[in-house]
């Protein structure tokens, strides 16, 4: 019993000491031509947090960043949690095409890594990483990112402001290139959990028609962002 | 997240340095003789590198424009979020490989023989004489589009031992170039047999994931598409093996 006891000890003592302090770089890569990425949330936390999961409903917090871009919420509960986070790196909007980098310390326990952004024009949808274990070891890890359905919003594809949660619309189109009229595409949001997002619809009538989005320019296949996590 | 790769082959590196070691020793091999006698230098005997890259089309519907296979040591054939050179516009608008191969990055290029069909493979071979080169891309495009295209870009061959083989596969590309107005004017590929290359940039100018075509099926009522030509990620599977 006492060898046993003495093996955990060791064991323990080994497993913290792989929990160190490190420092990432971590670039993030719009790969789409016509969707900009609202203010970015990167954050390093401990196994205890979770910004999303597929298949489970969002969180209010989650909600907020998906539906207008607001990652305030998330910033809270992360710092709650201590976590370290690195908010709005692109300064703005990270437009089609664009790449920014931003720099994270993280603490001893935070070795999972999450990133969250908008894309607009959407509803609810939403570019996400979701608890990527970083690796310990030094090096450049690179790999795709696709786009999630928050599961909150009916995807109706009117472009009319509406940001706040639970405010049916699209808050904005910031390429200025979507149109007006649009008679909703859906009033309904069938999957209420986190999913994979079915694409926008979009419509090639700029004055009318179902929905304010543009086929030709506000589509996309994933995957819809790349990045590469340095491990220094 | 569905692509992670890191340094697969950084641990292969030594064994081909040793194969290489190897190789000088047998080909120096002169007589241990004690009369010195004036030697005729043995020329080096020339190595070549031969990769073999397989592509299969995975689409329904999107023949694929003869491939381009290049090796290089420096550049990229394509880089997401940058402008494609006017060598790259000419392949994803018209198919046309002809400039891709004649970069002045290609250390050697080979063209695939014709056009890949829906499901159909080809394996393309191309080789270099005495320099080990570093990088490998290939690209070919979705002719049925107005500037799709897929392939891979400065992929590298650093480690790569003889008999080692990588496969992937790879998403299609706007090369940002041409609008995808769908229209027949301006699709190459048997569903429409419009314009191919126009110098004129009449889009973001700079590459991307291709959002798919919107066909007149799905809203698009100028396309010449129909929903057979939709298509999704991946686009191609891809097998680059080193043969000798």
């Amino acid at each position: 019993m006492k060898y046993f006891k003495t093996a955990s000890a060791i064991a323990l003592a080994l497993s913290s000491s792989a929990l160190m302090a490190q420092e990432l770089e971590i670039k993030f890569t719009n790969l789409t031509q016509g969707i900009y990425y609202t203010p970015i949330l990167m954050s390093a936390h401990d196994d205890t947090m979770s910004l999303f999961s597929a298949g489970t409903a969002a969180t209010p917090e989650l909600q907020m960043m998906a539906e207008g871009g607001d990652i305030s919420g998330l910033v809270t509960l992360l710092d709650g949690a201590n976590a370290n986070n690195a908010t709005n790196p692109a300064g703005g909007l990270l437009a089609p095409g664009q790449s920014t980098t931003a720099m994270l310390s993280t603490d001893d326990s935070n070795t999972y890594l999450s990133i969250v952004t908008m894309l607009l024009p959407t509803n609810d949808g939403f570019a996400g990483v979701s608890s990527w274990k970083i690796p310990t070891e030094a090096g450049s890890y690179t790999f795709n990112v696709n786009a999630y359905d928050a599961g909150t919003e009916a995807n109706n594809e009117v472009v009319n402001g509406g940001g706040a949660p639970g405010a049916l619309g699209i808050p904005a189109a910031p390429g200025m290139d979507a149109g007006t009229g649009g008679t909703g595409v859906t009033t309904e949001e069938a999957n209420k959990t986190v999913h994979i997002h079915r694409g926008s619809l979009g419509d090639d009538d700029l004055t009318a028609g179902k929905s304010d989005l543009d086929n030709t320019v506000h589509r996309w296949l994933n995957p819809v962002a790349r990045v590469t996590v340095t491990v220094k | 997240m569905t692509i992670f790769y890191k340094n697969q082959f950084a641990r292969k590196g030594i064994w081909s340095a040793l194969g290489f070691t190897v190789l000088l020793s047998a080909c120096g091999g002169s007589d241990n003789n004690s009369t010195p006698e004036p030697v005729t230098p043995t020329p080096p005997t020339p190595v070549t590198y031969t990769y073999e890259v397989s592509v299969t089309n995975l689409t329904h519907a999107q023949p694929l424009s003869p491939v381009a296979v290049v090796l290089h040591n420096e550049g990229a054939l394509f880089e997401l979020g940058a402008s494609a050179t006017v060598a790259l516009e000419n392949l994803a608008e018209s198919g046309d490989n002809s400039q891709v191969l004649a970069q002045d990055m290609v250390l050697a290029g080979a063209s695939g023989a014709g056009v890949i069909m829906p499901g159909m493979s080809e394996t393309v071979s191309v080789s270099l004489v005495d320099t080990k080169p570093m990088m490998l891309s290939a690209a070919t495009m979705l002719v049925n589009t107005n500037d799709a295209f897929s392939g891979i870009s400065a992929m590298s061959l650093e480690n790569m031992a003889v008999g080692e083989s990588i496969s992937l596969r790879t998403s299609s590309y706007d090369s940002g170039t041409e609008k995808n107005s769908e229209t027949m004017a301006t699709i190459p590929g048997p569903a429409a047999g419009g314009e191919g290359f126009n110098a004129e940039r009449d889009d973001v100018d700079f590459i991307g994931m291709h959002a798919g075509v919107i066909t007149s099926d799905d809203g698009l009522m100028q396309s010449v598409l129909t929903q057979a030509h939709r298509f999704d990620n991946p686009t191609l599977a891809i097998s680059v093996t080193r043969v000798e």
